[in-house]
């Protein structure tokens, strides 16, 4: 069997509480700010970003594999909500370009 | 003598324990590896506390796809007796075999101490052995216990008897809405404990296998085990004898 021509593509899959789901995360976060003496700082929001490599025939088919893992996976559907964003473009670059 | 699963996943610790529980009230204990792809033919099964896989990601996630899971889940969906406890709570509701999810604690802060809770209902697999509906002193040790559905699943979960345990104060009052006594992780509801709509899988964030022992100061918990066995019992009579200790 001869694999299909691919090339790799690089993705981060941000994660974020849902509008409404507690953060204690954020809440605590916000709570440190005065003792920083900033002031006009509000609604901190803790997620999490996850990058990943796809190897897949095309840029829409390697972002799929994202979007599935991001929701499967990398996100609790209940609770969180996801962004998938394409990192640079097609690369053979293991780990993806430089940021 | 009905036999009774332990799942070990990397990172639990409330399997000894579980096992040990299990033994005691007289049922044969059977540890099951996380990578088995069979429950060899245990009568129910005890997803431990711990920190599955570190509990990195979220707590519970990369354990919901581990072998044993999937067998769990089949078990589950063919009537087969499951407790999550703690952790293993965690792990059943990322598996969305429990409704709802576990957030980190409202608190901020993580939870090591004993809780007061009262069994909603005393005619599930989980609770019959239990004397009466006052409340029982269990352990918590969690960082996120904050048990979260949304308004309309809470509502649906009252209505059709799906909350198992509640947290309440100490003397068995109502944990009023910011009471961090009472209400130790600031769950919805006070909700310390749920069922599966079918009535078969249950999680409860407190450690009943961790309160199993007078001679340890407490064996509030050790009726819950004893439910378990028992209604396992039960389910293996029922079935006949074919299925007792065969592999399904």
């Amino acid at each position: 069997m001869t694999a299909a021509p691919s090339s790799s593509f690089r993705f981060a899959v941000n994660v974020t509480p849902k509008a409404g789901i507690l953060d204690p995360q954020g809440r605590a976060v916000e709570q440190s700010l005065p003792h920083l003496g900033v002031a006009g700082v509000s609604a901190i929001r803790v997620g999490r970003r996850v990058e990943l490599t796809v190897e897949a025939a095309d840029a829409a088919a390697a972002r799929s594999v994202a979007e599935r893992l991001a929701g499967e996976l990398l996100s609790n559907p209940l609770i969180e909500q996801f962004a998938v964003e394409e990192l640079g473009g097609a690369s053979s670059l293991v780990g993806g370009p430089a940021r | 003598m009905t036999r009774i699963g332990v799942v070990i996943f990397p990172g639990s610790n409330g399997d000894d324990d579980a096992l040990h529980a299990i033994a005691l009230v007289g049922a044969e204990p059977v540890a099951l590896w996380h990578e088995s792809a069979s429950l060899d033919g245990v009568g129910a099964v005890i997803l431990p506390g711990g920190f599955a896989y570190g509990d990195y990601l979220r707590a519970g996630v990369i354990a919901r796809f581990s072998p044993v899971m999937r067998a769990v889940a089949a078990f589950a969906a063919d009537g087969g007796l499951v407790l999550g406890i703690c952790n293993g709570f965690q792990v059943l509701a990322e598996a969305r075999l429990v409704p709802g999810a576990l957030l980190r604690n409202r608190g901020l802060r993580f939870l090591g101490r004993d809780v007061s809770v009262v069994p909603e209902r005393l005619d599930t697999p989980f609770t019959r052995a239990l004397a009466s509906r006052g409340p029982l002193r269990l352990p918590v040790a969690h960082g996120e216990g904050c048990y979260y559905a949304d308004e309309a699943t809470l509502d649906q979960l009252e209505r059709d008897g799906q909350v198992l345990f509640r947290y309440v104060a100490a003397e068995g009052g109502r944990a009023e809405p910011g009471d961090e006594r009472a209400n130790p992780n600031g769950s919805l509801r006070a909700i310390a404990g749920v069922l599966n709509a079918a009535g078969n899988v249950a999680g409860l964030m407190p450690h009943p296998e961790r309160a199993a022992e007078a001679v340890l100061g407490n064996d509030d918990g050790l009726a819950i085990i004893r439910s378990l066995v028992e209604a396992a019992g039960r389910r293996a009579a029922d079935a006949g004898p074919v299925l007792v200790g065969t592999s399904r």
